[in-house]
């Protein structure tokens, strides 16, 4: 780790259309950068991609489909272990274990433990709530939730250099960019 | 085609087709939304419409304080109709709910862009829909404070609550469907409660809307992960909305009770479900558009297409009302034969006649075009087919139940004053409800409708 700068947590780049951020994300990259992240008032097609996102940093759909099948089994075994074990009823000598009977329990069931590992999971691997974050004290950043593209060289990538680094961000179009520190 | 092609470029289609009026940038579109909660003052027509709600919210809450006090007894119901009020309003609520949940999940998963502008209040009309559907079964037992009974807890008693009953299943439909509506709900709003954050001014509105939106900033890989998460939820969501008022249908259908042990029930209650859902998404749009000026987001093109999806849902249920009527004749089987005179010529006839009016014929008119963007006919239809809805569930509720088997086990079924209030009183907490939610939290999803406008630049 070369930090000449202990509390500089990245340089900020400000762009004023998805277009021009996809742009630079993909120079920047080229450049040979990888601890970069964009910042965006909504989803971007094509932008994970630009910056080298892939399939396994999603395990969004592995949990859900953990949660839907956690959910489901216990439910459904649930249901089969009261029916006959704990609490076995003979109505009309119907069988004891009527599975057919158990199915909306379990489906719901499914659906729930799904959702909330959805939910949860995608939460939880995006590491919110997460109350500070440096990108907070810069005054600029509050219209990523409005109307600017931003992006983000951290100063952890082995490639990061103040003055070198600012001046590639000025050279594929940033608007403006901004020293991003980690002040307490 | 050849016939079509000559109207396409007309200025009046083109209004028709828009999802959004021209000139909007994501900045205005961030400025419009936002500013209704956080900049915009407190109209005076907004504390005239809280006022009368709350009035009738707290009607809610002192019928219920009467009847927790005396019992189910000062209802109109009982044997042979146990149901009575309790179970028809129960069934109208949740199915208004469903139409949230289709616009915001299956919509989605069609790729239909002009859900954007409508589903987040839509949501939040399922969710609040929901809280008034789930009261009046609660309330219903009688000893609302021994509810829990009806969720598997390990208890003392060694006893487990009966899962082959469709009233076990009902439960846990209804409390999937109201969890993963909400969670649905906030999962989508995460991105705007940060813009709100970055927007508010007052301190306060700093801190609450900074705790909600939970440090969202918008990062890239924060983006993709949230739309799987978005995208597994509609998945999810679309055969949980199919399941719920298909569960609710077999709280009858599984009885023997004539006119309602039929294989129809499924599908038609899914079917009235959307339609009257819909009506009410089209009772809360058009007032919403004209007091918040939206009408650049809730274009006609919405409310179009809404009075569309209530004409097929309308057509579905009438299917399902003449093959219920045909069956029960077709069937020979007397009871059913009785059910259908009775739905006719018995004590309550007129609710029927009534029904049929509403439901079936009045709803024709969303035929023509000229009806389907004509605001005012749009919010008398969303009406009529409210009211038509909720005397759907009483016809089936009432006049099976006051005529079935044995002359000597028949009876007749008179609300009361406390059903009635009790009824208007949940309104009152709906409308309630409505009404902070339009104050407190953006109406239109921001960060959708900015997607919209890059994509719809994209096209011009």
């Amino acid at each position: 780790m070369n930090l000449p700068h202990p509390e500089l947590y990245g340089l900020l780049g400000e762009f004023d259309s998805p277009e021009r951020l996809m742009d630079a994300a993909k120079k920047i990259r080229e450049a040979g950068y990888r601890r970069i992240d964009a910042f965006v008032p909504f989803p971007v097609e094509g932008l994970s991609q630009a910056l080298g996102l892939g399939r396994k940093h999603d395990l969004v759909p592995l949990l859900t489909l953990i949660g839907g099948l956690g959910g489901g089994l216990t439910g459904f075994f649930f249901q089969v272990w009261v029916n006959m074990s704990s609490y076995p009823m003979n109505i009309a000598g119907r069988p004891l274990n009527s599975w057919p009977a158990f199915i909306p329990v379990t489906f719901e069931l499914t659906v729930l433990g799904g959702s909330l590992f959805a939910v949860f999971g995608m939460l939880a691997l995006n590491k919110l709530p997460q109350p500070h974050h440096p990108l907070f004290n810069v005054e600029r950043f509050k219209r990523a939730s409005n109307d600017k593209f931003f992006l983000c060289i951290e100063a952890h990538d082995p490639k990061f250099h103040l003055e070198e680094t600012a001046r590639l961000l000025q050279s594929v179009n940033a608007q403006h960019v901004t020293e991003v520190r980690d002040e307490d | 085609m050849s016939a079509g092609d000559t109207h396409v470029n007309s200025p009046e289609i083109q209004r028709l087709a828009r999802v959004i009026e021209p000139g909007h940038s994501y900045a205005t579109v961030t400025d419009k939304i936002a500013s209704i909660v956080l900049t915009r003052p407190t109209s005076l027509g907004w504390l005239a419409g809280f006022s009368i709600a709350f009035t009738l919210m707290m009607v809610l809450m002192g019928s219920i304080a009467w009847l927790v006090t005396k019992g189910v007894g000062i209802w109109g119901i009982n044997i042979p109709i146990g149901w009575g009020f309790a179970i028809v309003n129960f069934v109208w609520w949740i199915g208004i709910g469903h139409a949230g949940t289709l616009i915001s999940a299956i919509l989605f998963l069609l790729n239909q862009k002009w859900r954007t502008s409508i589903n987040r209040f839509a949501e939040a009309m399922t969710l609040f829909a929901v809280a008034c559907a789930g009261i009046f079964p609660l309330i219903h037992t009688g000893r609302p404070w021994m509810a829990y009974y009806m969720f598997p807890y390990p208890s003392t008693m060694g006893i487990w609550p009966q899962f082959r009953s469709p009233l076990i299943w009902d439960v846990f439909a209804v409390s999937t469907y109201g969890t993963v509506s909400a969670l649905f709900w906030f999962v989508g709003l995460i991105p705007d409660l940060a813009t709100l954050r970055d927007r508010a001014t007052n301190k306060a509105a700093q801190i609450i809307y900074g705790m909600l939106a939970m440090g969202w900033r918008g990062s890239a890989r924060h983006w993709h992960r949230y739309q799987s998460a978005y995208l597994l939820l509609a998945g999810l969501a679309t055969p949980l909305v199919l399941s719920v008022h298909s569960v609710i249908s077999f709280d009858f259908s599984i009885a023997i009770v004539p006119g309602w042990h039929t294989t129809v029930f499924p599908p038609y209650f899914v079917a009235g479900a959307i339609y009257s859902g819909f009506a009410m998404v089209l009772t809360i749009a058009i007032p919403l558009r004209k007091a918040y000026d939206l009408e650049d987001f809730i274009t006609m093109r919405h409310l179009e297409n809404m009075a569309k999806v209530m004409l097929a849902t309308g057509l579905i249920v009438a299917y399902g009302y003449f093959f219920e009527f045909f069956m029960s004749l077709y069937s020979g089987n007397k009871f059913d034969v009785f059910l259908v005179q009775q739905r006719l010529h018995g004590p309550y006839s007129s609710y029927y006649y009534a029904l049929i009016l509403c439901n079936i014929l009045t709803p024709q008119v969303l035929w023509f075009q000229k009806m389907r963007t004509n605001v005012a006919v749009l919010f008398v239809m969303s009406l009529v087919i409210n009211v038509g809805m909720w005397l759907e569930r009483f016809v089936i509720v009432v006049i099976s139940l006051t005529r079935d088997f044995m002359p000597s086990a028949w009876g007749r079924y008179q609300p009361t004053f406390w059903d009635w209030s009790t009824f208007i009183g949940t309104l009152g907490l709906f409308v309630s409800l409505l009404f902070l939610f339009v104050r407190a939290l953006p109406a239109i999803s921001i960060a959708e409708m900015r997607e919209l406008v890059h994509t719809s630049e994209d096209h011009e």
